[in-house]
């Protein structure tokens, strides 16, 4: 584990140049340009644009629902994996590609084969319906499209690790008389959870973004079921360009901070899995 | 040798004679394309004025047109045209967002709405209330829309120009009430939007919503989206009612100046917009729903448009800007019924 020993290859200036020119035209610049942007209002009406309560209340019912939906997807994204991973059975493989769906259908078809599906007069939706459960046009349908959005995450990132999680270690918990429960709470989780975090984190992340698939089941009624980017949709057909922009840049600033946030956490946690 | 020489020379002249035959009208008859950018419920009556006008255009001039069209909500379409789409004509649900072209883009002219006649609106429309067959909530005028109980489809009037007609046609009834005052007619439009479940941002996504989702109880809607939706998506399934006074919308054209003149387009552009008010043009017109400006397709097509009293933005709102700024702006009377 010398550093000497780590570069066998060279190039490191090489690709550190490509490394910094890509990521300032495909990410630097545009997100710059929208700073830019927003800078256009100057401080003052910066805040009074975010802080209106229309937005306030957009931006919390998209950054909860995002959360929520990343939660669940942590839940039964996890269950997925597992049985992926874990167990041999046939049609394995077609669930497998099912997981990817997310991934490769428009959103827009997502969103509209979701709000068919549960409007009242839905499959779902017309058995919901009497027992008073009301999914389309509702928040709680914004949460049904991102948890369907951001599955992918969870179960591509899970899947790996857990392929590669020593099962003899299972084993020798085992046989030092651990349950089934405590060997997977005290071994098999420690592992995983990096993997888990860093799942949620990059569906959370997809979600408080996702536009397409949530505006059909939304509902898009102010203050109730409006998401973020919608307003900014919004703003930018009143021609209110830079107020537009200084969501975003709103939505940047907290999607970031959450991220450093996570990124902390998960130090954390390996420091911690590290010490033992 | 020689005879072999005599067939080149024959396949050559041959092959020389078709491409000059493939060249040579091609040469005469010259192919243009337009871009008609429109709004949401107009979609199937360009189809149909679109094969008239270049069937007509190729039978006096020998020219071919291929009009391309694009809708979606009015404010969206405008802006995509101001952000670069090249729009030859655009065809949109209020002057407010024609121009728009004018103050956001440049594209067009000052007083480009006294180019063409009847302030460059060649058909109106009006807003009427579609209900479920045999209007179960028995919904008459506009008092029903505020009513408990009663769910109302609109979209969303910053997004869809025909939500600007249904709002500023349900705030005008507000204020002909007794007593009515500006604070009365708010708290209707608040009653009114409490039954409001969806708010989408076209008006073909409202009818979507109220048709194949079959959410709501009366959608406020286009004269000819009401109708379209009543005879042909769900024939037999809804009832239009007409309420006791409604607007009278005057959807504006116009050629977009900066791309004609980009695209030597203008002349085909000013034909084409100027057929939409020739007696042909207005009937496809009134066949898809649009009351005609002329009184001869008007009259033909009476029993069809029924009379309902009908006011003007001008005469009741003062105009788009004015209308605009009370009502649709940031912190206009629209959001303020949002902030209970």
């Amino acid at each position: 584990m010398s550093r000497a020993a780590a570069r066998v290859l060279p190039g490191f200036g090489l690709t550190l140049g490509y490394t910094i020119l890509y990521l300032s035209l495909v990410v630097l610049i545009p997100l710059s340009a929208t700073f830019l942007r927003s800078t256009e209002l100057g401080l003052e009406r910066f805040i009074a644009v975010v802080t209106a309560p229309r937005v306030l209340a957009s931006l919390q019912l998209s950054f909860g629902a995002s959360l929520l939906a990343a939660l669940l997807n942590g839940v039964f994204g996890f269950i997925v994996a597992w049985v992926l991973v874990r167990h041999e059975f046939p049609g394995r493989k077609l669930i497998d590609a099912l997981v990817d769906l997310p991934f490769a259908l428009p959103t827009a078809v997502a969103g509209i084969a979701l709000t068919a599906l549960y409007a009242p007069n839905g499959w779902l939706g017309s058995l919901l319906e009497p027992l008073g459960i009301k999914v389309a046009f509702t928040p709680l349908g914004i949460v049904v499209a991102l948890a369907f959005i951001g599955l992918p995450f969870v179960v591509r990132t899970l899947q790996p690790v857990l392929a590669e999680l020593d099962r003899e270690l299972e084993h020798a918990a085992h046989g030092l008389g651990a349950t089934g429960w405590a060997t997977f709470r005290l071994v098999v989780f420690p592992t995983l959870w990096p993997a888990l975090l860093t799942g949620c984190a990059l569906a959370f992340s997809r979600c408080v973004g996702e536009y397409g698939s949530v505006i059909f089941i939304a509902g898009n009624i102010p203050m109730v079921s409006e998401i973020a980017p919608l307003v900014i949709m919004t703003k930018l057909e009143q021609y209110e360009y830079a107020e537009a922009t200084a969501i975003a840049v709103t939505m940047l600033l907290l999607s970031f901070t959450l991220m450093l946030a996570i990124n902390a956490l998960q130090l954390w946690a390996q420091r911690r899995q590290g010490v033992r | 040798m020689i005879s072999n020489r005599t067939g080149r020379g024959a396949v050559l002249a041959a092959m020389l004679t078709t491409v000059a035959a493939l060249l040579v009208p091609a040469a005469r008859a010259a192919n243009y394309e337009l871009l008609n950018v429109s709004y949401d419920p107009t979609r199937e009556f360009y189809e149909d004025f679109n094969r008239a006008f270049a069937a007509h255009w190729k039978a006096t001039t020998g020219d071919q047109v291929r009009i391309r069209q694009s809708h979606g909500g009015s404010g969206k379409q405008a802006r995509s045209v101001i952000d670069g789409l090249p729009a030859d004509v655009v065809t949109l649900a209020l002057a407010f967002d024609v121009d728009a072209l004018r103050t956001r883009g440049k594209l067009i002219p000052a007083g480009w709405q006294a180019r063409l006649p009847q302030n460059s609106a060649p058909y109106t429309s009006t807003i009427v209330f579609l209900v479920r067959k045999g209007n179960p909530k028995n919904i008459r005028d506009w008092v029903d829309l505020a009513r408990p109980g009663v769910a109302v489809i609109t979209p969303n009037p910053k997004t869809s120009g025909g939500a600007r007609w249904n709002y500023l046609a349900a705030w005008h009834w507000a204020t002909q009430q007794p007593k009515a005052t500006p604070a009365s007619a708010e708290a209707y439009m608040a009653k009114l939007f409490r039954n409001v479940p969806v708010l989408d941002s076209g008006a073909r996504g409202a009818s979507v919503t109220f048709v194949e989702r079959g959410i709501g109880d009366v959608l406020l809607a286009w004269e000819n989206e009401a109708r379209l939706a009543r005879d042909a998506l769900g024939a037999g399934k809804f009832d239009v009612v007409l309420p006791s006074v409604s607007i009278l919308a005057e959807p504006s054209v116009t050629l977009v100046d900066k791309v004609v003149d980009r695209k030597g387009t203008r002349k085909i552009a000013e034909a084409y917009l100027k057929y939409l008010y020739v007696p042909q043009g207005q009937e496809i017109a009134a066949k898809h729903y649009f009351r005609p400006r002329d009184a001869a397709i008007a009259a033909k097509y009476q029993a069809q448009f029924p009379a309902v009293p009908m006011v003007t933005i001008d005469q009741a709102f003062g105009g788009w800007g004015k209308a605009n700024a009370a009502h649709f702006v940031d912190g206009g009377s629209f959001d303020r019924i949002y902030r209970r």
